[in-house]
């Protein structure tokens, strides 16, 4: 067993009773990177030699019997989406390869003061946009559990890279799943916050009123861990709250008796694998067993939410990467005849074929004529999708659901229909339109032995109630604990 | 057979708004896959929203007001780090034609 | 067809917060080197955010308020999306469907006929600045622009009038009083010429028997008030022309040329924009308490107006003083500094209207930069009333003042040219010049009462201007009585 191979909360507890050494952990982590990472491809960019240099000061710190920050020693990997001052930030595109930005997002500085080592920025669906990390300009990662398939996006190399042992934690982002659907996909813990919880300022925006950092992790203990340093207000984020972070980590130990759980029949329609279904109706089993009330609950409008969800994002991704022109940073093109060409060359040959697909259907959904049908029409169904939830919550304290409709899908299975890839989303986009917290953790494997995840919802600033819940499930089901074993496919072709 | 919601002419005049430029083929591709996404998107009109408030903002808070005080810039060097084109301390753009 | 002129004006005003409107950059960014003034915020970097500067609002709210506008206790925020290389983020932050003030008013004054004409303001709302494109050598010739985002995010308030201007005179008028307002609320130092005001316009011409209102052109570049007045007249006319040949006036936005004096269509280089707007997902609604409007409005800066008719009150001077020193709020300010020093109100009111504003528009300085402060203005006045110097050679003096900066009383010293104030000395001068004119004194026993005056100027230049002339005049009219 090597020490890549714990959580975040054994490695910190070991490293304050000084059974081993900082150097040691990240030795453990980069050898695993070395070992791995050619076949998963979860990386974009490596910071080997900070890591190290900020492993012996923190080792000396421990020799010196001084004060440990609470995260001191732990390997974060960052989705390249997220800005990190003097180290490139791709988010995904060639249209930012080489952009180093000059400053550090929020959430950056807050796990650098709480003494987290940044190893490297992870793959990524390019601006965030994808379900499978496919649509990277930098190829694929590639899902642990069988690399012929995907890890889930746009999260998937930060997914990936902690389901290999290549990252004790990661930051991912969740717009319509991001974060979820690949912690599903890839059998890890996976929690968007409330919207608000965590700033947004130095995450490169892909839709404004959705997009949240969330974490992914091992476990939920680590979750809780990460949530509780990464959460809190900002003055530079105008949307974010002013509500003091509780101790998370505390709120889970707590049992769930007498918790009321709604199961939306919604979720539950055709489209769902049925291994899947079976995995929920056993989970919900445990739930049972633990002292919960288990009820079906009903979510009327939850159809509407992927074109409402499509809408919206695509309209705000549309204004936010409108900025891609190549003047202060990135992409430039070769040849242009003026200023209009220039701007048009630069993001045509920058951006890939699903980001132009996006900003298209945003820039009609938003132009004279269409704002009402469309972008308006969007905002009011989405005003219906949140009564859903305000409604179920007031009867209910957590919703449970599947968090993907499949385990994870093949490589270039879906990448030639957009719409088969947006479907992927069906259960994780609602959470976001009405801004609630959603966890995702592992309750079972498929005959082939491929992670299904389980969402657990909760209504806004629940994250306590969600991540209890999560706990008491993860510490009481009967899923067999094991890992990937990252071997490479029989055939050729597999790792590309 | 899906009744065209948006016709090449429209994606040309979208591409334009947008800074985008496409080849004949990718018109094509582009118009009849931005077609099948707007017949889904449909679906919407079933509901009648004409009461509904649309939802501008998911948080119900006033707009955070920060106090007027001024804190150091970025240096003229961070700025113009990450440009392939500057000219004496300014980013050099082609003429506006 | 006989037509009546329809003007609108659209006004940005750059508000004098320390910080700019959503990042903590300086507004001081005038004269500093390219790019030296900007942060991920302003610059739109991936990943930054905007939070509103709190004093924007308080000073946004306190133009509303002066104009006279109902103030919307919820605005918010829109895109308004468009590609340009002064945007970096290829969309500018501003108010669209519901602003910070709607359905205000000014009232201006037209000196000929001494009526009011009031006109509407439809609304003022804010919004942030962008970069600065600049240009190599001959614009036309360069085939690059260069770009400059120091500028950005600097807070504007946009000012909406309705078309309410009957003639670019008019036009001219409001802008004045506006800036005058705007300078005394102390949120805009309103200088065309540095682009913290700034001015578009509207014009058309309306059928005066039909009512049947005429094609829109918009105006842009107009750096000056004058130049406001002279582009507006041209337009006018050139509007005016057409139809009299028969054309038709084509809705445009047309430029104005400073060297050329003329509007020029900027039609081939104008795409129809389609800014699809849509509220500001960073930003939350713009909530503004009413106890807050109030307090704004008790505690508003006293404006041109009410100062004006203080003056008029306090000081005994006449409006037409009154207006003079009320045109600018430095002007009031230095006026009110020299009041505070010296009693003569009038006397202060004179020498400023005339000598100091003579030699500021020569120099063309403004009134704060003047080598002349009010201390050594009432200083000079004080040597008059001592009999130091007299009314006459106080201009000399004060020209000296003003070219070199040095007090009165050190320029007084070192030429030398005092006052003779000593009788006996002015006597014998008197005594001479008397002697040496016998017909002056016959002609003034004859009843002439010019020869008085010839022979007081006689004296005056025998002592180079230093005898006191009323002194002198009293003296030779006792001297010839004897």
């Amino acid at each position: 067993m090597t020490l890549n191979q714990l959580t975040a909360h054994e490695v910190i507890n070991l490293i304050r009773k000084k059974k081993i050494t900082v150097y040691e952990v990240m030795h453990d982590i980069f050898n695993q990177i070395d070992k791995v990472d050619n076949l998963i491809r979860a990386f974009l960019v490596l910071n080997k030699e900070e890591a190290l240099k900020q492993a012996k000061e923190i080792d000396i710190k421990v020799k010196n019997g001084e004060n440990l920050p609470p995260l001191a020693g732990v390997a974060v990997a960052v989705k390249d989406i997220i800005a990190t001052r003097g180290t490139e930030t791709t988010c995904g595109s060639k249209i930012l390869k080489g952009f180093i930005p000059p400053y550090n997002a929020t959430v950056i500085n807050r796990l650098k003061e709480a003494g987290a080592i940044i190893i490297g920025k992870t793959n990524m669906d390019e601006f965030a946009m994808g379900s499978s990390t496919e649509n990277s300009a930098f190829g694929p990662t590639h899902n642990p559990w069988d690399l012929e398939r995907v890890p889930g996006g746009s999260s998937g190399g930060s997914t990936a890279a902690v389901a290999a042992d290549e990252s004790f934690v990661a930051l991912g982002t969740d717009t319509g799943g991001s974060v979820r659907q690949p912690a599903s996909l890839c059998g890890m813990v996976g929690l968007k916050p409330t919207y608000g919880r965590v700033s947004r300022y130095g995450l490169v925006a892909y839709a404004s009123s959705l997009d949240q950092i969330g974490s992914i992790t091992k476990d939920v203990t680590d979750c809780a861990l990460i949530m509780k340093v990464i959460s809190g207000h900002d003055n530079m984020d105008s949307t974010s709250l002013n509500l003091e972070v509780p101790d998370y980590l505390k709120s889970c130990q707590a049992g769930i008796k007498d918790l009321k759980i709604g199961v939306p029949k919604e979720y539950f329609i055709e489209g769902i694998d049925p291994e899947v279904k079976d995995a929920l109706y056993k989970a919900l089993k445990i739930f049972e067993k633990l002292g919960a009330n288990i009820e079906e609950a009903s979510l009327p409008h939850t159809e509407y939410s992927l074109p409402t969800y499509y809408l919206i994002a695509t309209a705000e991704a549309s204004s936010n990467l409108a900025r891609y022109d190549g003047v202060q940073y990135g992409y430039r093109a070769e040849d242009y005849e003026d200023l209009s060409s220039m701007y048009q060359r630069n993001r045509s040959e920058g951006f890939g074929s699903e980001v132009k697909r996006r900003i298209m259907l945003g820039t009609y959904a938003l132009s004279s004529g269409y704002y009402d049908a469309y972008y308006l029409k969007a905002q009011k169904v989405r005003t219906l999708i949140k009564e859903d939830f305000d409604k179920v919550f007031s009867k209910y304290d957590i919703l449970v659901t599947p968090t993907s409709p499949t385990p994870a899908f093949k490589l270039k299975e879906k990448v030639s229909d957009p719409l088969t890839m947006y479907l992927s989303d069906i259960y994780t986009v609602p959470i976001n339109l009405a801004g609630i917290p959603a966890i995702s953790l592992n309750c079972g494997y498929s005959k082939s032995n491929l992670p299904i995840g389980l969402q657990i919802i909760g209504k806004h600033f629940s994250e306590e109630t969600i991540l209890r819940a999560a706990f008491n499930f993860e510490q009481n089901n009967d899923v067999e604990k094991k890992k990937p074993s990252i071997t490479p496919a029989k055939h050729k072709g597999a790792a590309e | 057979m899906t009744e065209k919601i948006i016709t090449k002419k429209e994606v040309e005049y979208v591409a334009k708004l947008a800074k985008l430029e496409f080849n004949e083929g990718e018109k094509e591709e582009f118009t009849s896959q931005l077609n099948s996404i707007l017949d889904y998107f449909k679906k919407l009109n079933e509901l009648n929203t004409e009461k509904v408030e649309p939802t501008a903002y998911v948080i119900s808070m006033p707009n955070p007001l920060n106090e007027d005080v001024v804190k150091p810039s970025l240096s003229q060097d961070e700025v113009l780090s990450n440009a392939k084109y500057i000219k004496k301390g300014y980013f050099k753009v082609p003429k506006i034609m | 067809m006989k037509e009546e002129i329809v003007i609108g004006l659209e006004i940005h005003i750059q508000l004098m917060t320390k910080a700019k409107m959503f990042c903590h950059c300086s507004t001081d960014y005038i004269g500093k080197e390219p790019n030296t003034n900007t942060c991920p915020v302003c610059l739109g970097l991936p990943g930054s955010l905007p939070v509103l500067n709190k004093k924007v609002l308080e000073f946004a709210i306190r133009t509303a308020v002066a104009l006279n506008c109902e103030i919307n206790q919820i605005s918010r925020f829109h895109r308004k999306n468009y590609f340009y290389p002064d945007l970096p983020k290829a969309y500018q932050i501003s108010q669209f469907d519901i602003p910070l003030g709607v359905n205000g008013y000014m009232e201006i004054s037209l000196p000929k006929s001494k009526e009011k004409h009031r006109i509407g303001i439809t609304r003022v709302h804010i919004e942030e600045d962008a970069g600065k494109l600049v240009h190599e050598g001959n614009i036309a010739s360069s085939s690059y622009s260069l770009v400059d985002y120091n500028r950005c995010g600097i807070p504007l308030a946009e000012i909406v009038t309705e078309p309410d201007f009957c003639s670019p005179e008019e036009a001219r008028i409001f802008l004045v009083k506006l800036r005058s307002i705007v300078q005394h609320l102390g949120v805009c130092d309103g200088n065309m010429e540095e682009g913290s005001m700034r001015c578009d316009a509207n014009v058309s011409l309306r059928d005066a028997k039909t009512g049947a209102l005429g094609t829109k052109v918009e105006i842009k570049n107009m750096n000056s008030f004058k130049a406001v007045k002279k582009a507006l007249q041209f337009e006018v006319d050139r509007q005016k022309r057409l139809l009299a040949e028969g054309e038709k006036i084509v809705q445009e936005t047309r430029h104005w040329d400073e060297s050329k004096n003329v509007t020029i269509s900027m039609r081939s280089k104008e795409e129809a924009h389609d800014y699809r707007y849509f509220p500001e997902p960073d930003l939350l609604p713009l909530k503004v308490d009413v106890k807050i409007i109030g307090e704004i409005r008790k505690n508003l800066p006293e404006l041109p107006e009410a100062r004006r008719e203080r003056f008029i009150e306090n000081y005994q001077i006449p409006k037409y003083d009154a207006e003079i020193l009320t045109s600018t709020k430095s002007t009031g300010d230095y006026y009110e500094k020299t009041t505070s020093l010296y009693p003569n109100s009038k006397v202060l009111s004179n020498w400023i209207m005339g000598e100091l504003m003579r030699y500021l528009n020569e120099e063309k300085i403004e009134i704060d930069e003047s080598p002349i402060s009010p201390e050594k203005l009432v200083e000079m006045l004080k040597l008059i009333d001592e009999g130091v110097i007299s009314g006459k050679m106080a201009k000399d003096v004060f020209e000296k003042m003003f070219k070199t900066g040095r007090d009165a009383s050190q320029i007084v010293k070192e030429s030398g040219i005092t006052q003779i104030t000593d009788e006996n000395k002015l006597f014998e001068v008197i005594d001479n010049v008397i002697k040496e004119n016998p017909k002056s004194i016959d002609d003034f026993n004859q009843g002439k009462e010019k020869a008085l005056n010839f022979l007081v100027g006689q004296v005056m230049r025998y002592t180079k201007g230093r005898a006191k002339p009323d002194f002198v005049f009293e003296a030779i009219k006792q001297r010839i009585k004897k």
